[in-house]
């Protein structure tokens, strides 16, 4: 396993760096506000923290070109934020109003935006993998050059799912990034009691897929990698397995008891934060002074207090549409191609009018 | 008489059951170092050590095969899937292999296994957290499906399931983890298939099972002072159903409604209205209602969740409006 050192990126320009940093901060800043809005109870139900992985999520989707297409999972607010939704609607969907970026239907752990070709946050372990195959094969099959991400974790890796979409694309030579955030556990679950073969990235190898791990907290190494990764990718050689190294500083949705590791552990993982990495990388280089740390604190800090007000003023779903989007509107269906398909296949070009 | 919480009761039976019988071994996913996902076997790891509590990978479809096998081979396994939702993953195991093993193999074995897992939605968890799938356990012949509802059932139904010979699937309905109540140490439990009237009454008949007794009691006791006596019985069993129990009351009341918060279409409401109209069509004076979600994946939203579920409002409407156009 080559783990490139983030010392070996003379590519990337300041200003690039401070929009690695900037996206990080924002993600970090957003949920620590989630957090606080979920023990006022205005956030309900499940909400899984990326915290301390922020490094993957900002690495890899930087790699990415406007119409590849995102497959994530229950821990999605930070793809969702980098990928461009909105935080005032991701920010609003958490809270249910019909603003949000899923019309309130979904929360935090099912963040869509098939404008921007996210198709959303799945919260069946496993159960985002198939359909990136078939995404990846719809391109395949209409000729077009460009990828499809799909974001699991190590858990995910366990399931069937896993093996037989490797499989798949692996036989069909489909254009899927295969990104497995591995931050060591599946809930309580370390990772040396769900894996027998603990280097995940060594499975590709089971699939003729080419395959490399990664340092998830040197966001600079995750966002090399994968455009390594996806030049391949784009260019017809089939998927590629990346596995980024992360961690998890919270517990594993907002409350758990966190009996299966120790305080020890966790903390050293922090003293890897992947914001404070770059932060002193950028700091050692003199690209970075006090004022602008301060300054990019504040813009998301103005972000977030934006974010927070479209959440509380947007209008709740009216209960007559309970039923709403349960299938497609008739009117809506022409020869035989949805709506969602409409929306993705015009992603960029067309914005895109919900009826 | 012990005050304890549904969950309490939940874990009480898991660890009798463990100290009865060394064959007996709890595998799923979280059960061991975590605790258990709702903490019905928190503890156990190190009273029973990791032989016993078994901590699995993410891989529904293979470990409870590897309880169908367990079971085959002499063990008495309890699995532990963390919620309905994803035992769909294990679907195939359980409907071509645990149900059909017994028949297809003209009576040669039976498989011992019993699996445990929580149902239903309440807690905004959205559409892949929240559905209430029991009705489809329901359907396949070849296993056993139960859902405590009351304390005393969480307590003892496990250890009634032990005792059988072929697969026992039991529902706990998430939302009843954290709920108080007595337990009888000394009242003998009740079979495990037979209903339940936990409430007596003359005018109408509600029928329910677990997450939603506790919604068909309050509704009773709504309509009570307005001289409506209704008759609850809990189910208990969903696979077999005690329609006898059922038909009696009906044959008293003359009216049914079912609360089952599985879709209406094809559902196990469904089931047993067509029962009811098969065998006490001449004891109704009104048709048999219906309340059951509404047919839509749970939405996160609280209001609209609120309205896609089964509520107390909903169930007393229903039986004011089929009291008023059928009086
Ligand atoms: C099929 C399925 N089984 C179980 C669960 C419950 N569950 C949710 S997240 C999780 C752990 C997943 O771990 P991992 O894939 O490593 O992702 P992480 O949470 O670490 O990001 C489990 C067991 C689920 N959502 N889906
Ligand atoms: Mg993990």
């Amino acid at each position: 396993m080559v783990i490139p050192k983030c010392a070996a990126r003379p590519d990337c320009t300041r200003e690039h760096g401070l929009e690695l940093l900037y996206q990080m901060i924002r993600i970090r800043r957003f949920e620590e506000k989630c957090a606080e809005l979920y023990s006022r109870g205005k956030i309900r139900g499940f909400l899984h923290l990326y915290i301390g992985e922020e490094g993957v999520a900002v690495g890899a989707l930087a790699a990415l070109d406007e119409d590849d297409a995102i497959v994530a999972t229950y821990r999605e607010h930070g793809q969702a934020l980098v990928r461009g939704i909105p935080a005032g609607e991701i920010m609003a969907e958490m809270y249910g109003k019909a603003n949000g970026c899923s019309r309130g239907r979904g929360g935090s752990m099912h963040l869509f935006d098939a404008r921007r070709r996210f198709f959303g946050g799945n919260a069946i372990v496993g159960g985002g993998l198939p359909m990136a195959v078939g995404l990846a094969l719809a391109d395949k099959l209409q000729k077009r050059e460009r990828a499809t991400v799909c974001i699991f974790g190590d858990g995910a890796v366990a399931e069937g799912a896993f093996h037989e979409s490797l499989n798949l694309a692996a036989l069909w030579k489909l254009p899927v990034l295969f990104l497995c955030e591995n931050n060591l556990y599946a809930m309580g679950t370390a990772i040396e009691r769900h894996q027998s073969q603990t280097d995940i990235a060594q499975k590709g190898a089971n699939y003729g897929i080419p395959a490399e791990a990664v340092d998830g907290m040197d966001v600079l190494a995750v966002e090399q990698v994968s455009r390594l990764a996806l030049d391949g990718v784009r260019s017809g050689a089939g998927p590629f397995l990346l596995e980024a190294r992360t961690y998890r500083f919270r517990a594993h949705s907002m409350y758990d008891a966190e009996l299966y590791r120790s305080k020890d552990e966790v903390e050293q993982w922090k003293r890897r934060d992947p914001i404070a990495f770059l932060t002193a990388r950028l700091r050692e280089a003199h690209q970075l002074s006090d004022g602008e740390l301060a300054a990019l604190e504040s813009r998301v800090a103005a972000e977030i207090d934006e974010a927070v007000a479209v959440a509380e003023g947007g209008p709740w779903e009216p209960l007559a549409d309970l039923t709403k989007d349960v299938y497609t509107p008739q009117s809506t269906v022409g020869a035989g191609i949805t709506q969602a398909t409409r929306a993705s296949r015009n992603a960029v070009s067309q914005p895109q009018v919900t009826p | 008489m012990t005050k304890m919480t549904y969950r309490e009761a939940v874990r009480a039976g898991l660890r009798e059951a463990l100290q009865n019988d060394p064959q007996v071994f709890l595998m799923g996913e979280d059960v061991g170092r975590y605790g258990g996902s709702y903490a019905c076997s928190k503890g156990f790891l190190d009273e029973f050590g990791p032989e016993r509590i078994r901590d699995t990978p993410l891989s529904e479809n293979s470990f409870m095969g590897a309880g169908i096998g367990a079971a085959l081979g002499g063990m008495r396994p309890i699995v532990e899937i963390m919620t309905v939702n994803f035992s769909l993953l294990a679907l195939d195991q359980v409907v071509n292999n645990a149900a059909a093993l017994r028949h297809m193999s003209g009576g040669q074995v039976s498989v011992p296994l019993v699996v445990r897992m929580a149902t239903g939605g309440g807690r905004q968890l959205a559409a892949q957290h929240s559905h209430s799938l029991e009705g489809w356990y329901a359907h396949v012949p070849g296993i056993k499906v139960v859902a405590p509802a009351t304390i005393a059932d969480a307590r003892t139904m496990l250890g009634l399931a032990l005792r059988e010979p072929d697969p026992v699937f039991i529902f706990e309905h998430a939302m009843l983890y954290p709920q108080e109540g007595e337990f009888d140490e000394t009242t003998p439990p009740s079979g495990l298939e037979g209903a339940a009237i936990r409430r007596p009454g003359r005018d109408v008949t509600l029928v329910t099972y677990g997450g939603s007794l506790g919604k068909c009691l309050a509704a009773a006791e709504t309509l009570a002072p307005t001289g409506v006596a209704c008759e609850v019985i809990d189910l208990r069993s969903l696979r077999p159903l005690d329609m006898d129990t059922v038909l009696q009351s009906v044959a008293k009341t003359h009216r049914a409604v079912i609360v089952d918060e599985g879709w209406r279409t094809g559902s196990l409401a469904g089931e047993i209205s067509a029962q009811i109209m098969e065998r006490g069509f001449y004891d109704l004076d009104a048709p048999v209602a219906r309340v059951c979600s509404v047919e839509v994946p749970i939405p996160y939203a609280k209001h609209l969740e609120d309205a896609a579920l089964p509520q107390p409002e909903r169930i007393v409407s229903t039986i004011q409006e089929l009291l008023a156009s059928h009086d």
